[in-house]
């Protein structure tokens, strides 16, 4: 399979980014490139193998049900682009008509 | 001479009463200044050390100092510091600061480390050079037209360079051993969940380690003492025992069975980097270490399944960067959609978009199973490699890279060969295993790495081969 710069378009909106026309081409022929190595996987019987998510045997963790302490809402704002009082704000989502 | 310090010999004249914590941090401190062209320094914590060195020296006075009293220590500039800049090296995060300790920052303190500085690195970790850094690549101070390799690269070189005793880095898929490597002092990369990772940014979740450069073994031990051990605030870090690893280091090596994967030592391996491991492993046998012929067949495919599970996690823990809750946003942005796309594409660079998109690409729909899932599972064959192997050798041994350090720019245009120079070190990560890269020689007169790769949490093992080699080689 091989990746066209159609495709580019189409991951490049899904991982919001924009790129211009230059790179996309080069994009698309670096991908190419790396992605057609990566096809030697497609060498290997692997039907019967169970995928491996996690390299070390967990079982799920718990902890206690209690309360404890977590970051203030001053720490948690004080990185944020766009304030108002104890909220983060953004552009205006909905258009005006 | 080389220009490191060990703590070893500032303890010594600590306890002699030669020097004090001062002296010794202000002495790093004029190195740092003398060496800014080497860029391995991101921000330099200057009068904030000085403090500190002045108040480890009253608690030295009065009995009370920790277990790494005085020992500088350089940090990688992903770990999170409470109001101290993190920036990954990244314009997204340039004017970041983090909000509390990461777990490795307060066990360090509360052993009286120094923390000198945050080092540079490649953006977001994603690099085998140092090239990346979206402040300008470090150099490599045994050759400055070389790069120290990455992503640790600051780090590595703070030490190789003087500029502290001892240095953090994380390695995901050889960050800290490549760079040890090229830069010729100890790397070392332990167990997957054998140091917390709360705090350290996360760059691919199944791979990231935090550990020690230093520029010697019993160094690199220190760090991990402390360092390691469960921590509830990240459920990935194993509740298993951390030992003394002073214990370990006795210089014997005596019966210990070193298997050697011939797969390591065939193509692309330059022959002056094979001669000075093959005569490292020659030496050990010397000291009466057994060494056995392993099989780690599934070598010729550990690159394509670290890049297939490493971009498509980064992919997604890279997402939270989208110019709202922190981090770079867009001045250009019109609307929400803008906001992210404009403040994502402003903010990453090269590398970190490449690696987005083709994380992006290998999870999306229709692709998920062929890559994603495939290499998942092919993960699973080489894990169980090494687990085969260990059941007749206590360590594996081969190359940390498959050259000593490149040049400038040599492979900065071509992703595919840059990946490719990986190859002995994303293994370790793969099976989730604890590996060391220590010095063995040089090639051309540039420093040469032997990695040591052990079980599961054996650390004990991996720094005993390591102290084994380091002290019969003098």
């Amino acid at each position: 399979m091989s990746v066209t710069p159609k495709d580019v378009d189409h991951v490049a909106r899904l991982a919001h980014l924009s790129f211009t026309d230059g790179e996309k081409q080069r994009l698309t022929s670096e991908l190419n490139t790396i992605l057609s190595y990566m096809e030697q996987l497609n060498g290997l019987d692997t039907e019967h193998v169970e995928p491996l998510a996690h390299v070390i045997e967990l079982a799920n963790v718990f902890r206690p049900d209690v309360r404890t302490p977590g970051l203030a809402a001053d720490d948690a704002l004080q990185n944020a682009p766009g304030r108002s009082d104890d909220f983060f704000t953004v552009p205006k989502v909905i258009a005006d008509r | 001479m080389h220009p490191w310090v060990t703590y070893d010999s500032t303890l010594r004249a600590l306890e002699r009463g030669e020097t004090t914590c001062e002296q010794v941090t202000e002495g790093f401190l004029r190195t740092i200044a003398d060496g800014t062209r080497l860029n391995a320094f991101l921000s330099v914590f200057n009068e904030k050390a000085l403090d500190r060195a002045r108040a480890i020296d009253r608690k030295r006075a009065d009995g009370r100092a920790g277990r790494l009293a005085g020992m500088v220590i350089a940090v990688k500039d992903v770990l999170s510091m409470r109001n101290e800049k993190v920036t990954c090296a990244s314009r997204i995060l340039e004017e970041y600061v983090a909000p509390y300790d990461a777990t490795v920052i307060e066990r360090l303190l509360a052993e009286d480390a120094i923390l000198i500085g945050k080092t540079n690195l490649d953006e977001f970790a994603m690099g085998s050079s140092t090239e990346n850094s979206a402040f300008g690549p470090v150099l490599n101070p045994v050759d400055e037209s070389r790069v120290p390799g990455g992503s640790s690269g600051g780090s590595c070189v703070a030490v190789a360079a003087g500029m502290a005793h001892t240095a953090l880095g994380t390695d995901t898929g050889g960050s800290i051993r490549q760079p040890a490597s090229f830069c010729g002092i100890v790397g070392l990369k332990p167990t997957y969940g054998r140091v917390s990772r709360y705090g350290l940014v996360a760059l691919s979740s199944s791979f990231d380690q935090i550990g020690p450069f230093a520029a010697n073994v019993t160094d690199a031990a220190r760090v991990l003492q402390v360092i390691a051990g469960h921590d509830e605030r990240d459920s990935t870090s194993a509740a298993v025992a951390v030992p003394d690893y002073s214990a370990a280091l006795t210089g014997s090596c005596t019966g210990l069975k070193i298997g050697l994967p011939n797969e390591a030592f065939g193509e692309g391996l330059d022959a002056g980097v094979r001669a000075a491991v093959e005569a490292a492993i020659g030496r050990l046998r010397d000291r009466g270490a057994v060494i056995m012929p392993v099989s780690l067949p599934h070598v010729p495919y550990h690159i394509s399944t670290y890049y297939i599970l490493m971009t498509a996690e980064a992919s997604s823990n890279l997402a939270r960067y989208d110019g709202i809750r922190f981090g770079h946003r867009s001045a250009e942005a019109r609307d929400l959609h803008d906001v992210y796309t404009a403040s994502r594409s402003e903010g990453f660079g090269a590398e970190v978009k490449r690696r987005i998109m083709l994380g992006t690409y290998v999870l999306s729909a229709g692709y998920y199973d062929a890559y994603y899932r495939k290499a998942q599972k092919v993960r699973r064959l080489i894990q169980k490699d090494f687990f085969d192997a260990f059941a007749s050798v206590d360590l594996i041994v081969m190359p940390t890279a498959p050259t000593t350090a490149f040049k400038i720019g040599e492979k900065a245009a071509d992703p595919l060969t840059m990946y490719l120079s990986d190859i002995y070190t994303v293994s370790a990560n793969l099976a989730g295993v604890p590996a060391i890269s220590v010095p063995c020689g040089t090639a051309d007169g540039m420093p040469v790495g032997v990695q040591f790769i052990g079980k599961q949490f054996d650390e004990a093992t991996v720094l005993s081969a390591a102290f084994a080699l380091e002290h019969g080689a003098s």
